[in-house]
């Protein structure tokens, strides 16, 4: 569990997170959405400790992160692990060597171990054949199923994504958005997840959370964002014709005007 | 102003250099890989320079020394100095800040601006010490010694476009280089020789590791970061000589 706690950061004049405070819970994925520039990004640094909060606290586990000393944030941060928008992989290495980073670094592993270990999560993500490939030789979706391997192999407590469906085609995302969702209950990680992606809010929101201007504006998850009466969230969420429809539906739907196996010919007439 | 700022931020990044490595075997692979990479990778624009270096300034000289009062073998001598003194030194660090520098300063910010950095931070690696730090031993090791090797390979140009266009006869320019030769000074040619490879490991690396932005922004930080480093050699040069040569 991570949660924080009055969370307020700045870049000169500008405010950039205004007293956000949450709770982000174990064993689910706890979204953090927005649209550009409301702050997610931040919020997610300063969460790891790439950015120091200008005040609030940030606690781990009962522990406070905000109080750590750099040697205690680096042993913290090796259970720590991060899938970056543009997936972060080292050029100069092969995938193999990539996946194989952290456990080179932190552990005392043969190299037979270790290759096991980086075939053992290649194929949790469903790669096969790619060992020896260099990231430039991979496709957008591979690359980040490569950094989201990197990012487990050390079997993280906590798992962060930056934007995770960036660039990627709508059955490619779902893809990664079912790899994270089945990693987080399989290792009962505590995943924090930056998204503007409509699809992944509705198939993954569990515990989220809406930023606007730096403020949190709403909480709650997939099913209460079909309810909510929030403006600013509505006319993120539902910002096209087509969805606001759909979420027209759901609310017919769930007061019972319309019935789950509607006859869409009925309905067209 | 704006200088204090970097100036306070490039000894914050040194110091930020000095923890307790993480995995001493991968610093250590990392080390080598500098080494052969800065090392190796910057011999055969060292060579092709140093032999030209000391080819044109045997011939040159001779062309000066137009009194028959003067001996032959002094070209040899005048050649020996300053390629010990300067050429060896100078010149070579000038066109190594242009080739480890844009290096160096390149990776780093490529490094950052794809989130490279970060990503090892999330790990948990100090980044200062591991990317930074290799890189700088590495210049220290071995630029010295490509210095060295520019000496001899000057001197030996010097020689061979003596010889081959008929200035001096190989006999004389080999009794002129031992003729009044002072030990201090590869002395002080290595001294500036590791001043210059701090100043072409560190500010590049400042450079690249802080840069923010894009493509662009990689470029313009890498150009700037050669023109700083020459800039701080030629200052460097000076103060060493002027501290060092001074009797």
């Amino acid at each position: 569990m991570i949660e924080f706690k009055n969370i307020k950061k700045s870049f000169g004049d500008k405010v950039v997170l205004d007293d956000v405070s949450h709770v982000m819970e174990t064993g689910k994925a706890n979204l953090i959405i927005g649209q550009s520039g409301s702050g997610k990004t931040v919020l997610q640094k300063c969460l790891v400790g790439l950015f120091e909060p200008n005040a609030g606290e940030i606690i781990y586990d009962g522990i406070s992160f905000t109080d750590m000393g750099i040697e205690e944030r680096k042993e913290l941060r090796q259970q720590i692990g991060m899938l970056f928008q543009g997936s972060a992989l080292f050029d100069s290495m092969t995938v193999e060597q990539n996946i194989m980073f952290p456990l080179d670094m932190f552990t005392t592993n043969s190299f037979p171990e270790k290759l096991k270990r980086v075939n053992e999560v290649l194929e949790r993500v469903n790669l096969q054949e790619v060992n020896k490939k260099f990231p430039a030789q991979l496709s957008g979706g591979m690359k980040k199923r490569v950094g989201i391997a990197r990012a487990v192999v050390l079997n993280p407590k906590y798992l962060f994504c930056d934007e995770p469906n960036s660039g990627l085609d709508p059955q490619t995302s779902m893809v990664i958005d079912h790899l994270i969702l089945e990693l987080t209950r399989e290792f009962n990680m505590t995943t924090v997840i930056n998204t503007h992606d409509m699809n992944s809010v509705m198939e993954m929101g569990e515990n989220i959370i809406y930023l606007y201007e730096g403020k949190k504006e709403w909480a709650g998850n997939k099913k209460d964002i079909i309810f909510s009466k929030n403006k600013l969230l509505n006319d993120f969420i539902f910002a096209s014709e087509f969805l606001q429809d759909a979420k027209d539906m759901r609310m017919l739907e769930a007061k019972g005007k319309i019935s789950d196996d509607r006859d869409m010919d009925e309905l067209l007439k | 102003m704006l200088f204090f700022n970097h100036f306070g931020r490039y000894l914050m990044m040194l110091k930020g250099m000095f923890t307790r490595p993480e995995n001493m075997r991968m610093y250590w692979k990392e080390l080598m890989h500098q080494c052969v990479e800065i090392g190796i990778g910057s011999l055969g624009i060292v060579i092709i320079i140093s032999v030209f270096m000391g080819a044109v300034s045997a011939v040159q000289t001779s062309y000066q020394l137009v009194s028959p009062l003067i001996p032959a073998s002094t070209i040899a001598q005048i050649v020996r100095d300053t390629v010990i003194l300067e050429f060896a030194p100078t010149v070579v660090c000038i066109v190594l800040a242009g080739v480890i520098g844009s290096k160096i300063a390149s990776e780093l910010g490529n490094m950052r601006v794809s989130e490279q950095i970060d990503a090892l931070e999330i790990m948990g690696i100090n980044t200062k010490s591991f990317l930074i730090m290799p890189k700088i031993v590495a210049c220290l090791l071995t630029i010295p010694m490509l210095v060295v090797i520019s000496m001899v390979l000057g001197i030996l140009g010097g020689r061979i476009a003596g010889v081959a266009t008929g200035i001096l006869s190989a006999d004389t320019y080999d009794m002129g280089l031992l003729m009044n030769f002072v030990p201090y000074n590869v002395i002080f040619a290595l001294v500036k020789a590791y001043t210059f490879a701090f100043i072409i490991s560190t500010i590049p690396s400042y450079y690249g590791y802080y840069v923010k932005g894009g493509a662009l922004e990689i470029g313009r930080s890498s150009t700037k970061s050669v023109v700083v480093s020459c800039v701080m050699i030629l200052f460097a040069d000076y103060i060493l000589a002027a501290l060092l040569l001074n009797e």
